[in-house]
């Protein structure tokens, strides 16, 4: 990622050459960005800080994806299923411990991580195709459990349970705009985790055994170790993600979702945005749901130019739109050299991209 | 002769798939500081032993002592980098989506020691240690004359230069041991004459013992210390190029065709 530069100016030690933030526009863009983000809901209306607050979490969910799909190059449809362990998990401890909730977010994590080494433990024999399936077994493992196992604490057959409101330093988080900040913090404190990982030991060895598995073992890189490692860090994030969304929405179980079509439009947020990259669970997951905003609007004044055809239009403008503007960014992304996609990933990731189109019928 | 001064004995090893032999009780030593050639026809086994080398196929038979004491056909593929033993591949095995230095860097994971926590904080120490390696990495490049292409994503580089950031990947491991598996396969004559001056200077200026595989029998026999000669995976003659060429069963098998 050579960006010219104007003559004369030049890093001057390998600390600078390797900072994140070294470009004073950068650090410019950077502090803007911040204060728009931080008093939104200062000028936001309720709407757009709600669509902000999911937005958030929602990436940290595709972060983690990221890690493991986009880095270590091993498909993962279970994502969703993670986020279910921490939500229920934040719950459990928040209610029945009594734990403050920055200490349950991260208990959610731990435990969301430790569910998923179990089931990382396939991709020591098997790579593609059938270690997505068998992260799916997770994904119908995991909802199928928390329906029938302890249906005293995780709510049976009903699909739920209530989730408390967190409350920080005598400060109750009920209104949409105070949970903002906490989903904002996790995420900024998971993008600065991300971020490191990808510059140094552990995002180097994870991306080998993407690129080259073979040659990554020759270099010393124990494969299975990484893998796991990859494993638990999707799943960490997958649930601390769950915690905030539980949080959010005062409520966690099979009720609220968590199935395979929202572990798949994870990843296919993931592929949208751009496997392997740090933006692009960011680009991803906002143009997806901004997009679906854009679709509904454009199908409404759509409708009123030609209402003779209004219902037909109104049912199926919003998947045509959506597919046509996905199928443009993707050529794009796929155009820009980048990590390419294993051939066995390129119909998982087409499948990916599918589904949320379909999502939009 | 001495066989315990050798840094890589092979001790008759037999490699087969299925009902096909590809090494039969293959011997040869490989003694510190020299250039050791393997040359041979085509599938005559030569890739083969250097994946038994490196731990990627497990011989049905014998044993290849690495510094006299670790035996690499019982030790685990991932273990073996940290031995000090490093090599390079026929058809470049490089991390496509990282740049040159990424590729040079992920070199350094074994001679790193920050753990999964110190590399998401990447503070203090870990930071320290990372910019410590990156001396060490600048320096291959600028040995390589690579520099210009420091952070290019190595997927888009032409063949020349991919083949030269794999001999500097493998050179960041900094091994007293290098296998090469046609270092200079597809090159035309400019690209080969830069990549021999690579492997001498490497060779003379930073100690490293090499064991070449290589097709320009002119070439071969200019660099190398010693040959062996392999065929239908069984070693034919084995000793210094100018009895290499004299060998009436060489010339017949390999050299009687190409020169």
């Amino acid at each position: 990622m050579a960006a010219l530069r104007p003559a004369g100016d030049f890093d001057r030690s390998y600390e600078q050459d390797m900072a994140v933030v070294r470009r004073p526009w950068q650090w410019a863009g950077l502090v803007v960005g911040l204060l728009v983000v931080l008093s939104a809901p200062l000028w936001g209306s309720a709407y757009l800080v709600g669509t902000a607050n999911t937005i958030f979490y929602t990436i940290i969910a595709v972060q983690g994806l990221n890690v493991l799909t986009g880095y270590t190059g091993q498909i993962s449809l279970g994502q969703a299923a993670f986020m279910l362990v921490g939500g229920y998990t934040s719950a459990l401890v928040t209610t029945h411990l009594g734990l403050p909730f920055p200490l349950a977010v991260l208990v959610a994590g731990l435990a969301t991580g430790l569910v998923g080494l179990l089931f990382g433990l396939p991709s020591l024999r098997v790579k593609g195709f059938y270690l997505a399936m068998a992260t799916l077994a997770a994904q119908f493992i995991i909802p199928w459990l928390s329906r029938h196992a302890f249906p005293d604490l995780l709510g049976g057959t009903s699909g739920r349970i209530d989730v408390p409101v967190p409350v920080l330093l005598g400060v109750s988080f009920s209104e949409q705009r105070l949970y903002y900040y906490l989903s904002l913090a996790a995420l900024i404190v998971t993008t600065l985790l991300v971020l490191n990982i990808s510059r140094s030991r552990l995002g180097r060895a994870l991306v080998s055994i993407r690129d080259n598995d073979l040659a990554a073992e020759l270099l010393g890189v124990n494969l299975f170790q990484y893998k796991l490692r990859a494993f638990f860090l999707a799943s960490f994030l997958a649930g601390v993600a769950g915690a905030l969304k539980a949080h959010s929405q005062r409520g966690v179980g099979t009720e609220f979702g968590y199935g395979l079509e929202e572990s798949i439009i994870l990843l296919g947020m993931l592929v949208i945005g751009g496997l392997g990259t740090n933006l692009g669970p960011f680009l991803g997951v906002t143009a997806v749901v901004l997009l679906q905003d854009l679709a509904r609007v454009t199908g409404q004044f759509l409708s009123e130019l030609f209402p003779a055809i209004q219902s037909r239009l109104l049912n199926s403008f919003r998947p045509i739109f959506f597919g046509l503007v996905l199928m443009i960014f993707l050529i794009f992304r796929v155009a820009r050299p980048g990590p390419p996609l294993a051939d066995d990933q390129g119909g998982v990731a087409v499948a990916a991209v599918c589904a949320v189109i379909r999502n939009q019928e | 002769m001495d066989r315990n001064a050798a840094i890589l004995s092979v001790e008759d090893v037999s490699l087969h798939f299925g009902a096909n032999a590809a090494l039969s009780g293959v011997s040869f030593d490989v003694r510190p500081g020299e250039i050791r050639a393997i040359i041979g026809p085509n599938g005559a086994g030569k890739t083969s032993i250097l994946n038994c080398i490196s731990g990627f196929y497990r011989p049905q038979q014998g044993r290849i002592l690495f510094k006299g004491q670790h035996d690499l056909t019982q030790t685990p593929t991932d273990s073996i980098a940290a031995l000090g033993l490093a090599r390079t591949f026929q058809n470049i095995a490089l991390y496509t989506g990282l740049s040159t230095l990424d590729n040079l860097m992920a070199a350094r994971h074994i001679h790193m020691k920050q753990n999964m926590l110190q590399s998401m904080l990447y503070w203090g120490a870990a930071q320290r240690e990372e910019v410590r390696h990156r001396q060490v990495v600048e320096e291959i490049i600028d040995f390589l004359e690579i520099a210009h292409i420091r952070k290019a994503v190595v997927g888009a580089l032409p063949y020349g230069l991919r083949k030269r950031v794999e001999l500097g990947r493998a050179l960041a491991m900094q091994p007293d041991l290098l296998l090469l598996d046609e270092p200079m396969a597809g090159m035309n004559l400019e690209e080969k004459e830069d990549m021999a001056r690579f492997i001498l200077d490497i060779y003379e200026r930073r100690g490293v013992t090499i064991v070449l595989i290589e097709h320009d029998m002119g070439l071969v026999m200019d660099i190398s210390d010693r040959v062996v000669v392999l065929d239908f995976g069984r070693v034919i003659a084995d000793g210094p190029p100018d009895a290499i060429k004299q060998d009436e069963k060489v010339i017949q098998a390999y050299l009687g065709e190409a020169n």
